[in-house]
């Protein structure tokens, strides 16, 4: 027992699986040590904001007091203009922009800074103008540019005369420090379309589809196992019976049947336990087959009829002549049912067939809002990939252990 | 001589077929024995005529198909758990690969105790038992201490079948039935496995059956020998008669099969 586990632990591709696996667990649980947020808080910033650190509107107005200074700039751009630079501005759109002279004529301060924002671009064809007059140009939008971000903003409330009274104006030159901000969320994998944090989200839906997975596994290999002992040892008509409904089973795809078993308990009774259970309700023959493939072959061995003519009861034999020597195969299927379970929750949740509730997530449940909220087309990747490589993460992990454990199993197999 | 002792096992029309219609194989055809306590019976023949198969018959590990099985005069009864038990404890295998026949979870100690469990002596003190399990394994000149918290794969296959030996010498059964105990064994620990097993039958005074190919292995230890082929015995009797004096074509051909060191081989005959 002891040289088999130090086998297992010998060989690369189970460490690496366990490695990559364990490290996620590990991230779900130690994750809400330091957020400690529910992963289910809406935070307003809806609609699959970017990743980045958001501060509160409120506060980044609010954080200092501010002296009231309406008149210091108005935001009439045009105003601030000298006039050498409004006389080549009209030159430039009339002879590049197309703007016709009439129309330049006519335009007073304000609507020239409009039309040159519209029509000026720098890599226009200009000919007949020396590289520095184009660069004056470009220098000269710069201005603009910085004139325009320079108009104040000014926060006003109303009085008791119902007249509104200026309190406070800020421009781009007013600066906060961050860390003085109280509301400050930083958000590393941006917000999904309810606005919620995809990260906690995500850690959060990962730990509830392994919770889905182990569930779906241990119901899975538990029937698989007790009533492939059983068919197995047993034989005869018993067997027979079995057999008849683990081919049933086989038969109709296990995906159709999952569908229809979910969508036939209902809206109401659809939650995380229930469907693990459905998920492992449907997915145990394979166990069940091999291992009374593997029992049929045993319990003909001479240890096991020497169990028997020491007079030990079938149960007896059962667990201990029968059940080790299937137990490693045992364990690698619960693995593979594991992958498979939190495959087949994710297949359901994309399907809408998922635990019906918005209250709790999982990795197919996010999978399921980003495709309804189209996040893939409006480039929202971080609403959808990040959930992709968890899902392929864990599978790929169980699987590594899993052929990990059959070379450690199978000598044959070893490379 | 053997006709006065009493009747310990016997068949009438015993058959075994596996299958049915166009696959079926009759593995054990219509077979007729009487074999008397204290006996040492040998059944003789090739692989696959059906040697194992009555073995298991007799073990009451698989159904017979037709006919009876006599136990000490009476019909043989098998039909629940609770007999099977009963029927267990007066007869005992020792099977052939000694590799294969323990469970290799279980620890040595577990093997000797559950038969010490099974004679019904399950309530004595663990120091009376361990006396017990002693004395079985010096009997097979095993070291009991060496064998505590062993598994039984950290033995030899020689070790391995002698503890089978002290197996049987703690569960005293009236029958012994020998599947080719020694065929997966060097010559050497052969002959002391049969020393062993001959050493047991006078102490306990048993029937041993004893299953073997080995026609030369058969005549040196049995009383009365019973040739198989292809599931039908085709010849029965008192060792001498029948290995030195055989009437069947069959008994006469395993006969020449034996290698004779002092002779050239004849391979026209294989």
């Amino acid at each position: 027992m002891k040289n088999t586990i130090r086998n297992i632990f010998h060989s690369p591709k189970f460490v690496i699986g366990f490695i990559i696996f364990f490290g996620l667990l590990l991230f779900t649980f130690v994750y809400p040590w330091f957020v400690a947020a529910d992963p289910m808080e809406m935070i307003g910033q809806g609609n699959f904001f970017k990743p980045g650190t958001y501060i509160s509107v409120k506060d980044a107005v609010e954080s200092k007091n501010y002296t009231l200074n309406i008149e210091a700039k108005s935001s009439n751009v045009g105003a601030h203009i000298e006039e050498k630079d409004k006389k080549s501005m009209r030159e430039w759109l009339v002879k590049y922009g197309g703007v016709s002279q009439e129309e330049m004529d006519a335009a007073d301060d304000n609507a020239l800074v409009e039309l040159w924002f519209e029509k000026y671009d720098s890599k226009a064809d200009q000919k007949g103008l020396t590289a520095s007059k184009k660069k004056s140009y470009v220098r000269l939008t710069e201005k603009l540019k910085k004139l325009a971000s320079d108009a104040d903003v000014i926060l006003a409330q109303e009085n008791e005369d119902g007249e509104l009274e200026a309190t406070g104006s800020f421009d781009s030159q007013t600066y906060v420090n961050v860390g003085d901000v109280g509301n400050k969320r930083r958000l590393v994998l941006g917000t999904d379309t309810f606005g919620r944090d995809v990260l906690t989200e995500l850690v959060a839906a990962t730990k509830t589809s392994l919770r889905i997975g182990l569930i779906a596994g241990v119901v899975a290999t538990l029937i698989g196992l007790i009533l492939g002992l059983l068919s197995g040892y047993i034989g005869g008509v018993f067997d027979d019976i079995i057999i008849f409904i683990t081919n049933l089973f086989t038969v109709i795809p296990s995906f159709v049947l999952l569908i229809l078993i979910t969508y036939s308990v209902g809206q109401s009774a659809r939650g995380v336990g229930t469907i693990a259970a459905v998920i492992g309700l449907t997915s145990w023959t394979w166990t069940c087959r091999s291992v009374r493939s593997q029992v049929i072959s045993l319990r003909n061995r001479d240890h096991v009829n020497l169990s028997k003519l020491s007079g030990h009861s079938m149960i007896r034999i059962v667990l201990t002549d029968i059940l080790p020597y299937v137990a490693s195969y045992v364990v690698m299927a619960f693995i593979l049912q594991i992958s498979s379970g939190i495959l087949s929750e994710a297949q359901l949740s994309m399907l809408g067939l998922g635990p019906s509730t918005t209250n709790v997530a999982t990795l197919g449940q996010m999978m399921n809002w980003s495709t309804l909220y189209a996040a893939h087309l409006n480039g929202s990747w971080w609403a959808y990939f990040p959930v992709v490589l968890v899902i392929a993460l864990i599978s790929f992990s169980l699987n590594l252990m899993n052929t990990g454990l059959d070379q450690v199993f199978n000598p044959q197999l070893r490379d | 001589m053997s006709e006065t002792r009493a009747e310990c096992l016997r068949g009438k029309g015993l058959t075994k077929i596996f299958g049915s219609g166009n696959k079926k194989t009759v593995a054990v055809d219509h077979v007729d024995f009487d074999f008397r306590e204290g006996e040492i019976i040998s059944i003789v023949g090739e692989s696959g005529s059906g040697k194992t198969t009555l073995s298991k018959m007799l073990l009451g590990l698989i159904s017979v198909t037709e006919g009876e099985i006599y136990y000490q005069g009476k019909l043989r009864d098998i039909s629940s758990g609770r007999k099977k038990k009963e029927y267990w404890k007066g007869i005992q295998p020792i099977f052939q690969d000694p590799f294969s026949s323990y469970n290799m979870f279980n620890k040595i100690d577990s093997v000797l105790l559950d038969c010490i469990k099974m004679r019904g002596m399950g309530k004595l003190s663990y120091e009376q038992k361990f006396k017990m399990m002693e004395e079985a394994c010096s009997f097979v000149n095993l070291e009991f201490k060496e064998l505590t918290n062993k598994y039984p794969f950290e033995l030899s296959g020689g070790q391995m079948q002698r503890l089978m030996i002290a197996r049987i010498f703690l569960l005293r059964p009236k029958i012994l039935l020998a599947d080719e105990p020694t065929s997966m064994i060097d010559a050497c620990s052969r002959s002391t496995i049969l020393d062993m097993l001959l050493k047991l039958r006078d102490e306990i005074q048993m029937t041993v059956i004893f299953i073997t190919h080995d026609i030369g292995l058969a005549y040196y230890i049995s009383d009365k020998v019973y040739i198989m082929e292809h599931g039908k015995f085709v010849e029965s009797g008192p060792a001498e008669e029948c290995i030195l004096h055989p009437t069947a074509d069959y008994t006469k051909r395993l006969i020449s099969d034996v290698p004779k060191i002092y002779e050239e081989w004849d391979l026209s005959t294989v």
